[in-house]
């Protein structure tokens, strides 16, 4: 029960130092480019958070936390609500609201479609650490349980 | 559409032994491999951002539920009010499939193009938004009210399984 707390076996150790920066840097590829290739901000914040889901499954919940704890993921959770609720309102200066009011740019170029970038960036905050936030609950709900029984 | 079929019978074939199998990580495997193959099928009917995000979730879904649940007993009990839940299920089905025939009965053939709305945003998506992912520029920028109420629905969420979940309600 102890080893299972502090992570799996070597092999999956090794791997996983090898891949979760590959995971990483997909999930912000698809952030970013959500507006010119399939993907956008709920998938790309899903790989986000499963990048870090990653490293708790294999290196336990410590390292995890180390990496990012409670509060930085409940700030990046704020931050996403307010910047996307931000944008929308700025929109009503030049319309109504959830107008598209930056210039709209050159097709198939990363900075291009106006706030559409921001707001994919906005979202995937938002649905990365809201998830990470439910599989750390749900975690320390089974630990503190076990240590219940215990 | 053959290989769609296949699929849907592969489907089929998983959620069935999801039911029907005594162990709870061969079951948990089984729908695990029902959400890849619907994340095949989205692929095949040509929609790559649902089969992203049907991928991505369907792994996180398949942690969960192994994390957080296999090593439970889960209780089911079988016996006791059987009439009164048979009756309600019944009622419930009935309830379902009248709405269902009511709201599917204006709707139009499955395949057959006279959305005029979707055909706006086809045509002239690219010129009024600049995004060249066309479901990126209906999620954010035609429907954006809906994206907005989707970010609510993730917070209530989470404040909901924060408040079940949380160490003082429990202590009591």
């Amino acid at each position: 029960m102890k080893e299972q707390e502090k992570g799996m076996t070597i092999i999956v150790k090794t791997i996983t130092r090898l891949t979760v920066g590959l995971i990483l840097l997909f999930g912000i590829y698809i952030v970013a480019h959500g507006h010119v290739s399939p993907g956008g901000g709920f998938a790309g914040g899903v790989i986000v958070a499963l990048s870090f889901i990653h490293i708790m499954l294999a290196f336990g919940k410590e390292e995890a936390f180390r990496k990012i704890n409670q509060n930085v993921a409940s700030f990046f959770e704020s931050l996403g609500a307010i910047l996307f609720i931000t944008l929308a309102i700025l929109g009503i200066g030049s319309g109504y609201f959830f107008v598209n009011f930056m210039s709209k740019g050159k097709p198939f170029e990363l900075f291009s479609s106006g706030f559409m970038p921001l707001a994919n960036l906005a979202i995937a905050f938002k649905v990365g650490s809201g998830l990470f936030i439910i599989v750390i609950i749900l975690v320390m709900f089974k630990i503190s349980k076990e240590g219940d029984n215990r | 559409m053959i290989e769609l079929q296949i699929i849907l019978i592969f489907m089929i074939i998983g959620a069935l032994i999801a039911v029907r199998t005594k162990d709870l990580l061969s079951a948990v495997i089984a729908v695990g491999t029902v959400g890849l193959g619907l994340s095949l099928a989205f692929l095949i009917l040509k929609a790559p951002d649902l089969a992203i995000a049907q991928l991505v979730v369907e792994i996180l879904c398949v942690i969960i539920l192994i994390r957080a649940t296999i090593r439970k007993d889960l209780p089911f009990s079988t016996s006791g009010r059987w009439l009164f839940n048979t009756f309600i299920t019944f009622i419930f089905l009935a309830v379902f499939i009248g709405f269902g025939y009511f709201c599917m009965r204006d709707l139009p053939q499955f395949g057959s193009p006279i959305m005029k709305i979707a055909q706006h945003f086809v045509s002239q998506g690219l010129k009024e938004t600049g995004a060249t992912n066309l479901v990126s520029s209906v999620v954010l920028d035609y429907r954006a009210y809906d994206t907005l109420g989707e970010a609510t629905i993730l917070f209530t969420a989470v404040i909901g399984v924060l408040a079940v979940m949380r160490r003082v309600g429990r202590k009591k």
